[in-house]
């Protein structure tokens, strides 16, 4: 049974410091959905449809699925399919929706509709109804266009999904972008990619090493690490031009692991400039504005604001002798150890509500073998999420606050995955070179 | 010799004839040689010592190995060789072992007077290794003179501080590295010292990490007189691995700092 991480992120903070994940209640909705058909020429791309509907309303984590397997035999394509048992007992096969209600399907939901072709469009006809409710109008019924391609037939099937979704408070990520690390062309370059892993495109072409990529909340600029002119620094991108933005890096050894001020008006990095240890920094986004954020002698990297309040910052310090999560203010001041000391805790990244972090944690394994744990950070405690399956890193948060895509080696190469932030629902994105440190942009660009 | 002469007279001759008449080498006899003078009477010397040879075999040799010293002489009544040999038999030989380039000089005297002859014994220092020889430096590349003659340093897990294998090992390096900046001919060649980590850690906090182990051996090497303003440093973090396998050997030898020239 899975652990449910729910819409309204339900978790009970336990004993022993841990976070209890409450187990997903059966009261989670159950909905079946058949396998839709399409007229004519639009039966050719029905199987990507399904698919695709199929996955995103099961990731969704705000849904059981009811399994195909214990379908009626009949489907209903459209409501004037539907008929009315004569007797509560009548089974008409799938054709009332209290076969549906009843076992073995026992789904309070169902989705239906079909396809067809106009001009060179296909069309979907989509409807979900209460299986318990017969006489009750549809709580869907909604027209969905698209090119009649394979690309077409994903996007209505996205869109219908989405729609269910949202009947239940679930958000849909469709039109988020995942933004990424690729050495497939031999080379490390920025890369992106939709939410479900299709149209992985190229961001850069620097031919030298670019990594660490992060991104504006309003997902029009993304800042990453190049060493393209020698030593580590910061480059700024538009994602609207594609072009380079003006910055200008501070005078040091290295200038690394950048990130956007929640106001999309600073950036945060951490920087050599003071000279000894890499230390957390902030300035305008042209680079001018420096202000030295912490002063330690330790390490101290990847610098994160809480993107609700704008204020505190989650950050990685070697001070206790290996990296821990820390907290504190935008001035530097008011520093609060998260992780308790053992192990290597890295990687933060905040929940969008500004209340949890998932991050990265070799806890209870070697050196090197991190798993993704989520932190609740006012009462510091804990969940983990992955279990010794491979090296798992760089957790980002989705949106929706119920996805988390990080990356983990667990073969010979690293690939990024996408999971619910119970653990469950894994899958794998990328399968070309190794890929690596996906951040999940937080709005839709259109 | 005269021979020779003749013949080059004789072409000579033909040669100014053919402005002439031509040159028939048949008919134009040449002029007779004249005959060798005959031998002059020396008068005879007086009974001094003859030195029929004095020899060293080998006359090179490398410091630590033997030369034999040859000689024959007659009509001596006494013969000695100088540097520590003394009075010898007046033919025989003697094994020497020269530490530097020593020239021997035999006296024979005799009731007539005093014969003298040298020989020089050339000693070379046992073979180096081609690196220290200053001529074979000068003609690498600055990147081949990188690769043979400064080494990579170590670190532990974690660490930035400078090993008791790495201080030796910076120790040469920084000796090289002069060698190196007073070379002429890398004049204006910068080096990098290139901060490495191995893949365990993160990589955000490794290229934090690799940053100090280059400017802990930026720091060592200024502080053995290495010239800093040709040095500079970079971290790659664990972006440029050496070694990919998953044993603590390989990780170590990612963990290390790298000199390349610029």
């Amino acid at each position: 049974m899975a652990a449910g991480f729910g819409a309204a992120s339900r978790f009970v903070l336990g004993q022993e410091g841990r976070i209890t994940v409450v187990k997903a209640p059966n009261d989670r909705p159950v909905i079946a959905i058949p396998d839709l058909r399409g007229n004519g020429a639009a039966q050719q791309h029905m199987a990507k449809f399904n698919e695709a509907l199929w996955t995103d309303v099961e990731s969704s984590g705000v849904l059981k699925m009811a399994p195909k397997s214990m379908y009626p035999m009949q489907v209903p394509q459209q409501p004037s399919d539907l008929r009315t048992p004569s007797s509560p007992t009548e089974n008409l096969k799938g054709l009332a929706l209290n076969d549906w209600y009843q076992p073995p399907a026992s789904a309070g939901y169902l989705a239906y509709g079909y396809t067809a072709v106009t001009g060179d469009q296909i069309v979907l006809s989509g409807w979900l109804s209460a299986t318990n409710q017969p006489s009750a109008a549809p709580l869907l019924a909604k027209r969905y266009f698209g090119p009649n391609t394979e690309e077409g037939a994903r996007k209505v099937a996205q869109e219908f999904a989405a729609d269910i979704m949202g009947q239940f408070g679930g958000k849909s990520l469709m039109g988020t972008k995942i933004y990424f690390v690729s050495d497939r062309t031999g080379k490390k370059e920025i890369w992106s990619m939709n939410y479900d892993g299709s149209e992985q495109k190229p961001i850069t072409s620097y031919n030298n090493i670019s990594s660490f990529p992060a991104l504006s909340q309003d997902g029009t600029k993304i800042a990453f690490t190049t060493w393209r002119e020698g030593t580590p620094q910061i480059y700024i991108h538009s994602l609207e031009t594609g072009r380079k933005l003006v910055f200008y890096n501070q005078r040091a050894s290295m200038n690394a692991s950048a990130e956007f001020t929640p106001d999309g008006q600073g950036l945060l990095f951490s920087s050599t400039a003071g000279g000894g240890s890499a230390q957390i920094y902030r300035t305008d986004l042209n680079g001018g504005n420096v202000r030295r954020i912490s002063t330690n002698r330790a390490i101290e990297v990847e610098p994160r604001v809480n993107p609700k309040t704008g204020q505190d910052i989650v950050f990685v310090s070697g001070r206790l002798g290996s990296p821990q999560l820390f907290k504190m203010s935008m001035d530097g001041t008011d520093v609060v150890q998260l992780t308790p000391g053992d192990g290597e805790a890295v990687n933060p990244s905040w929940h969008p509500d500004g209340q949890k972090i998932a991050f990265a944690w070799t806890k209870g394994f070697d050196i090197g073998n991190f798993n993704i744990f989520i932190m609740d950070v006012a009462s510091k405690q804990y969940v983990q999420l992955t279990h010794g399956a491979g090296r798992n890193e760089n957790p980002s948060w989705a949106p929706d606050g119920m996805h988390i895509v990080f990356s983990a080696k667990r073969g010979r190469t690293t690939q990024i995955y996408s999971m619910l932030a119970d653990g469950t629902n894994v899958k794998q994105l990328t399968s070309a070179g190794n890929n690596e440190k996906p951040v999940w942009s937080k709005t839709a660009l259109k | 010799m005269k021979r020779q002469f003749v013949n080059v007279a004789l072409t000579a001759a033909c040669a100014l004839a053919l402005f002439g008449t031509a040159c028939h080498k048949k008919t134009v006899a040449a002029a007779p040689l004249p005959p060798p003078p005959p031998p002059v009477e020396q008068p005879k010397p007086a009974e001094k010592p003859v030195i029929s040879s004095f020899t060293a075999e080998p006359s090179t040799v490398v410091k630590g190995s033997p030369s034999t010293l040859r000689w024959a002489i007659s009509g001596a009544s006494d013969v000695s060789i100088d540097q520590g040999i003394g009075s010898v038999q007046a033919s025989g030989s003697r094994q020497v072992y020269p530490s530097n380039d020593t020239t021997y000089t035999l006296i024979a005297r005799g009731v007539g007077g005093t014969s003298s002859m040298t020989v020089s014994v050339r000693v070379t220092a046992p073979e180096a290794p081609p690196v220290t020889q200053p001529t074979v430096t000068s003609r690498r590349s600055a990147s081949e003179f990188l690769s043979q003659e400064v080494q990579d340093a170590f670190f532990d897990y974690d660490s930035f501080s400078i090993r008791d294998d790495a201080r030796g090992v910076l120790t040469n390096d920084a000796s090289a590295l002069k060698r190196f900046f007073s070379d002429d001919n890398y004049t204006g060649t910068a080096i990098v010292i290139e901060g490495h980590c191995d893949e365990r850690g993160s990589d955000a906090y490794n290229v934090a990490l690799g940053d100090k182990r280059a400017q802990a051996a930026l720091e060592f090497l200024k502080g053995l007189g290495v010239a800093e303003n040709r040095l500079k440093t970079v971290s790659f973090g664990k972006e440029r691995q050496s070694c990919s396998e998953q044993t603590e050997a390989c990780w170590q030898q990612n963990r290390r700092v790298h000199f390349a020239a610029q």
